[in-house]
């Protein structure tokens, strides 16, 4: 048999179809659903007269445009079109009978948070959200694309999706990281590399020693930016600590069917001579604690860096920088760590697990935000904030002057009523620093949780190693 | 779904690279539950300032390009969300056809089911073909996807590629779910054969 990659044997193992073309019917195992970009597949569904083929593998939940303010179950705090999207869910989710985690419940999140965590995703498995940030379920050897309402509609009907085969792309991160270096520090730092087009046409394997030493939180971290850099999926094979994590959970196999799934679950890695189309190898002790200075994830720099001059690109990223260092307020050459900061966002499916909560909890502890901030913790979904509750991190959070909020997407990318305005600056944890993706005239600056609390602390980007 | 074979229409330039799907519809607008009527917030906070207004420099807000049913842009149009809306908001516009060096995966592929055409082509031939549109509305630009060209106003002629089965697709107005359909008794072996070796599935 010839060597596969991870890729390659996910990929095999759910071809149902393949045309003399190549084109191929994936099938589908988890289909995640959320209030956003469903309502007009629903839609399409009912007017062809189309059922759900596999309400069970179907889970859906809203987190987009839900209110993350304590008094959120008063739907009079949510806008009357962000009201009418959730209603619709919850009433496609009953009309067609599927898996349905309501605004009301603990469990509620957002979508890339709760999938991992009730474990509906599992090793080996295709998993397809109407999401870009879908990539992140590949941190557990799942191959997880993101997918347009069309597609979305697709998949309701037929579970399957029409593919055809992407090139295989390997990044591998040797050795160890140093302190105060996370799994976000290592995500940007591969953007900042291969640019917000690197991976296109690709899927990302991730691999090497810096990887295998993340949590399953870092991991995910890591594969729900493969997206920023163009990869429609990206993933990291399945080892002991992904069994661990997946063990246990309430979708997770049991019994006979866990031993059975775990004996398909360890061949499920690149053979050795396997073919790459394309390699990527950074040192992991090359890598710093980095932030972005402009409007596309791609603009990485450490926080020891000044920003950059427009001229010191070429090609079109002149003009592109130019226009991003004008939106940004910023001026070539000033130290990345002058810049002053309004509101810090510590959230979303990069960064809103119990891990990210811990990290910068741990920076915070014993301080205040600085005078005039604003900032907030949003946590990735319900039982990662009882869990911070538990732990004594929301204390930590209230302490410093954060508030502590209900469970959603929230500023990521600002449906809900938390966003920036015209020129505010803000350090956040997410994904994404596109022109007015948190608000109208926003400006982001993406780092990991700890780098986004020293900068709560000190009112400007800030080197956490400072405060280590 | 509308057929797409033949279009000669004014193009539009929109030279930046990383167009991203926030920028063609920001999220605002993303709280519909209907597919229409995106078409006028499309590149919503380019098109318009914080009054309303239009701002005339944008393209679109130009008297020769209003009527644009081709946008020739940089490289990696598209870039971002997977939100449908960016290419139902293009549609509802009046564009059919995007040219740029490079698209994103996802806005790609959402182009061909709904009736756009994306065509990427070298950045030399992107060059000629930004030349051209700049030429406002007196410079007509035709594609035809049978014979996969692109003739400029000048009637220099470039051939790009495209995916035989999407091709098809495009030309015919033809709906995925209805095709798929048609080997479900693929799906249903599929399954069977998969709830034997993968029962936890
Ligand atoms: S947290 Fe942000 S990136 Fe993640 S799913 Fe929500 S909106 Fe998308």
């Amino acid at each position: 048999m010839s060597p596969k990659t991870l890729y390659d044997k996910i990929w095999d193992a759910h071809v149902a179809h393949e045309a003399e073309d190549g084109t191929c019917l994936l099938y589908i195992d988890r289909h995640l659903v959320h209030e956003v970009t469903s309502p007009q597949a629903f839609e399409g569904l009912r007017m062809a007269g189309r059922k759900v083929h596999a309400p069970d593998k179907t889970i859906a939940v809203p987190d987009h445009n839900v209110p993350t303010t304590l008094d959120r179950a008063n739907a009079a705090t949510m806008t009357e079109d962000s009201r009418i999207q959730v209603e619709a869910l919850d009433k496609n989710a009953k009309d067609f009978g599927i898996h349905y985690y309501p605004v009301s419940d603990v469990r509620q999140g957002i979508v890339h948070i709760v999938g991992p965590e009730q474990g509906w995703t599992l090793p080996g498995m295709t998993v397809v959200c109407g999401d870009s940030h879908t990539a992140t379920h590949g941190a557990f050897g799942s191959l997880a694309h993101g997918i347009g309402t069309s597609e979305v509609e697709h998949v309701l009907a037929t579970q399957t999706l029409i593919q055809r085969k992407g090139k295989n792309m390997k990044v591998e991160i040797t050795g160890k990281l140093a302190p105060g270096v996370t799994a976000k520090d290592i995500t940007l730092s591969v953007i900042g590399k291969t640019g917000t087009a690197g991976g296109t046409g690709y899927v990302i394997e991730y691999c090497g020693e810096a990887i295998r030493d993340l949590s399953m939180e870092g991991r995910m971290t890591v594969c729900n930016m493969a997206i920023e850099g163009g990869a429609r999926a990206g993933l990291i094979a399945p080892d002991e600590k992904t069994f661990a994590y997946v063990m246990g959970r309430p979708h997770a196999p049991k019994g006979a069917q866990w031993e059975a799934a775990m004996n398909w679950w360890k061949t499920l890695y690149s053979d050795d001579d396997a073919h790459w189309d394309k390699v990527v190898t950074i040192k992991g002790e090359d890598i710093a604690p980095v932030v972005t200075w402009g409007t596309s994830p791609e603009d990485v720099l450490p926080i020891t860096a000044n920003v950059p001059a427009a001229d010191s690109f070429t090609g079109g990223k002149v003009d592109a920088a130019k226009r991003s260092l004008e939106y940004m307020g910023l001026t070539a050459g000033m130290p990345l760590s002058d810049i002053k900061i309004d509101t810090v966002f510590i959230g979303s499916c990069t960064n809103g697990r119990i891990e990210d909560l811990r990290a910068a909890a741990a920076i915070l502890k014993g301080k205040k935000i600085k005078d005039g901030m604003r900032a907030m913790v949003v946590p990735g979904s319900g039982l990662v904030r009882a869990q911070a509750e538990e732990e004594g991190l929301a204390d930590i959070f209230i302490e410093a002057g954060f508030e502590w909020r209900m469970a959603g997407c929230s500023m990521c990318l600002a449906m809900n009523p938390d966003q920036l305005a015209p020129g505010e600056r803000c350090a956040a944890t997410s994904n994404r620093n596109f022109e007015g993706r948190q608000g109208r005239g926003g400006r982001t600056h993406l780092m990991s949780p700890a780098m986004a609390a020293a900068a709560a602390v000190t009112g400007h980007l800030t080197d956490v190693r400072d405060l280590m | 779904m509308e057929k797409f074979d033949k279009l000669t229409g004014i193009a539009a330039p929109l030279d930046l690279i990383n167009v991203d799907t926030d920028m063609i519809i920001p999220k605002q607008f993303l709280k519909t539950i209907k597919r229409s009527g995106l078409g006028v917030n499309l590149f919503d906070e380019m098109r318009y300032d914080d009054d309303r207004n239009e701002i005339p420099d944008f393209v679109l807000n130009k008297p020769q390009y209003r009527d644009a049913q081709i946008i020739v842009a940089g490289d990696n149009f598209g870039c971002g969300s997977s939100r449908e809306h960016a290419p139902w908001a293009i549609k509802d516009f009046g564009i059919s056809c995007v040219i740029a060096p490079s698209f994103a995966d996802i806005f790609y592929n959402n182009c061909f089911k709904n009736g756009i055409l994306p065509i990427a082509l070298p950045q030399e031939q992107i060059n000629v073909l930004m030349k051209d549109a700049q030429k406002g509305s007196n410079a007509r630009m035709e594609i035809d996807l049978e014979a996969q060209t692109i003739t400029t106003s000048d009637g220099e002629v470039f051939t790009f590629d495209v995916d035989a089965f999407k091709k098809h697709c495009l030309m015919n107005g033809l709906d995925d779910i209805g095709l798929t359909m048609e080997k479900a008794a693929s799906i249903d072996t599929f399954e069977a054969a998969a709830a034997q070796s993968r029962p936890w599935v």
